[in-house]
């Protein structure tokens, strides 16, 4: 485990390559630069999320046959199926970025986890509550005790656990670090609930999209629902860079490089 | 491993022990809250002696998670408030020895007093023997899971205010294997069925939870600590 002994500069110079990676990944984890190339990438991903979105939805409302048992309640999936996707990858995400922040004390990596959070929170209450809606006209209630159901709402659990922590420690870097371990240990958590719940009870339908075999779904239904998971990734990557811009400027609001931000767009 | 190491884990262990036996009164509110608890459902659920039996082992399990979360805030407060807590992070033994061994203190002064009120509680009502057994078997194997879970999240919110509450959040969650197993062992058992799968499983995340815990504790108490 990290020992913590302080930040210790390493000098880097075994060779031309490498040093130059080191510059690269330290000019892009700093701060400032991070918070000016999400400036600039970030309406980028609102846009194409928003190109990709409008051709899911057409696509996928408009253009994909009804399915041939669940009618026309199977288009939720163009909502459910990327948010729960989603609800899954943020932690991910969110893990691993506590943990670059934790081993290696990069503050970006603080940064984007705490980012993480809202949001894949959000994506977990909106795969329950999509999947709430379609389960009423399909199995007849608003909720079953299913493995996969349970699963997302624990995960739910999962991350209002790491919010309140969040919200419980005031000094920013020491949230991030307490929140890091706490993330780390969900993510080891998640399989074992997973296959405990899976094992408590099942009626969930199979996963319809495998990475490996051919998907049982028929293409024209299967596009539109592609397009919508890159949309919700692209929008996920868009409001993370917006988060993250906003928790930089909190994190660093005593540094020479906002104030000069802030004051200048005063002056303007 | 040093000896001195292992002396230093020894020294944590007693100090920790006599200490929860000098405050005996306090060791035996979790006792009390847990009766109480199991003795609040047969009042909600009416004096029907089957539903009763059915319930009771799931019962026991709910009562058993939520009186070890109440105890879990005193495993590293006391030391955070009278600064011991600051020396044990800075002793040159291994730091997750030294928390493994206040999670065993915990288990020893929070949860197996629990294990032998769980018996006779069950007995009183009835319990039949093999269920009673798996019962038993089954918090014996999971609950050093919940210890260790629960001292993990003790040392990600020593020194907050209002931890009690936000100690439940973050750990019962993290229970619910442990809970699903054991539950559903006494289930099986009382219908006769074999109970070995659950207990395998309930050890499986014993053995994991105890060479897994010990290092997140003292990342989390580092991290706390600064």
């Amino acid at each position: 485990m990290a020992h913590d002994t302080g930040h210790t500069c390493k000098a880097v110079t075994p060779d031309l390559h490498t040093s130059f990676m080191f510059e690269r990944f330290h000019k892009f984890a700093s701060p400032p630069h991070f918070h000016a190339f999400a400036r600039t990438l970030s309406p980028w991903l609102f846009g194409i999320s928003a190109l990709l979105f409008s051709g899911g939805l057409v696509g996928g409302l408009v253009l994909a046959p009804a399915d041939y048992q669940q009618g026309d309640s199977f288009r939720i999936i163009y909502i459910h199926v990327p948010s729960a996707w989603l609800s899954m990858f943020t932690y991910m995400v969110m893990a691993s970025a506590g943990a670059v922040g934790l081993i290696w004390k990069v503050k970006m990596g603080d940064i984007v986890a705490r980012a993480c959070a809202p949001i894949g929170a959000s994506f977990t209450l909106l795969a329950l509550a999509t999947g709430s809606l379609w389960g009423k006209p399909m199995w007849g209630t608003w909720w079953v005790w299913d493995a996969r159901l349970t699963a997302e709402l624990i995960l739910l659990f999962l991350y209002f656990g790491y919010l309140a922590l969040q919200s419980a420690i005031e000094d920013r870097r020491a949230a991030a670090r307490a929140g890091a371990v706490l993330a780390i240990v969900g993510v080891v958590n998640i399989p074992i609930i997973h296959y405990s719940v899976e094992w408590w009870s099942t009626l969930h339908q199979g996963a319809t999209l495998t990475k490996f075999g051919k998907p049982s779904i028929e293409l024209s239904m299967l596009m539109p629902l592609l397009a919508m998971t890159l949309g919700f990734k692209t929008l996920f990557a868009a409001v993370l860079l917006v988060r993250a811009r906003c928790e930089i400027l909190e994190f660093e609001q005593h540094t020479a490089w906002v104030r000069e931000l802030t004051t200048v767009t005063e002056a303007r | 491993m040093s000896n001195a190491a292992i002396t230093a884990a020894g020294a944590v262990l007693m100090r920790d022990l006599q200490r929860a036996w000098r405050r005996r009164g306090e060791l035996m509110q979790p006792l009390v809250f847990f009766t109480i608890t199991v003795y609040l459902f047969p009042l909600a659920i009416g004096p029907a002696d089957d539903t009763l039996r059915i319930l009771l082992p799931s019962i026991v399990w709910v009562a058993v998670l939520l009186s070890m979360t109440l105890t879990l805030p005193d495993v590293f407060a006391v030391d955070h408030a009278d600064g011991s807590l600051d020396h044990l992070a800075l002793s040159p033994h291994p730091l997750a020895l030294l928390v493994l061994m206040k999670a065993a203190a915990h288990w020893l002064s929070g949860a197996a007093p629990l294990l032998v009120l769980a018996g006779l509680l069950c007995a009183v009502f009835g319990l039949e023997t093999y269920t009673l057994r798996a019962l038993l078997l089954g918090l014996l194997l999971g609950s050093p899971v919940l210890s260790l879970i629960g001292t993990l999240a003790s040392a990600l919110t020593v020194g907050l205010r209002g931890g009690t509450l936000l100690l439940a959040l973050l750990t019962l969650p993290m229970y619910i294997p442990v809970l699903i197993f054991g539950t559903s062992a006494a289930r099986n058992a009382a219908l006769g069925i074999p109970v070995e799968a659950e207990m395998f499983l309930l050890s499986g995340l014993s053995v994991l939870a105890l060479t897994l815990t010990p290092w997140a504790t003292a990342a989390a108490l580092r991290a706390r600590l600064g």
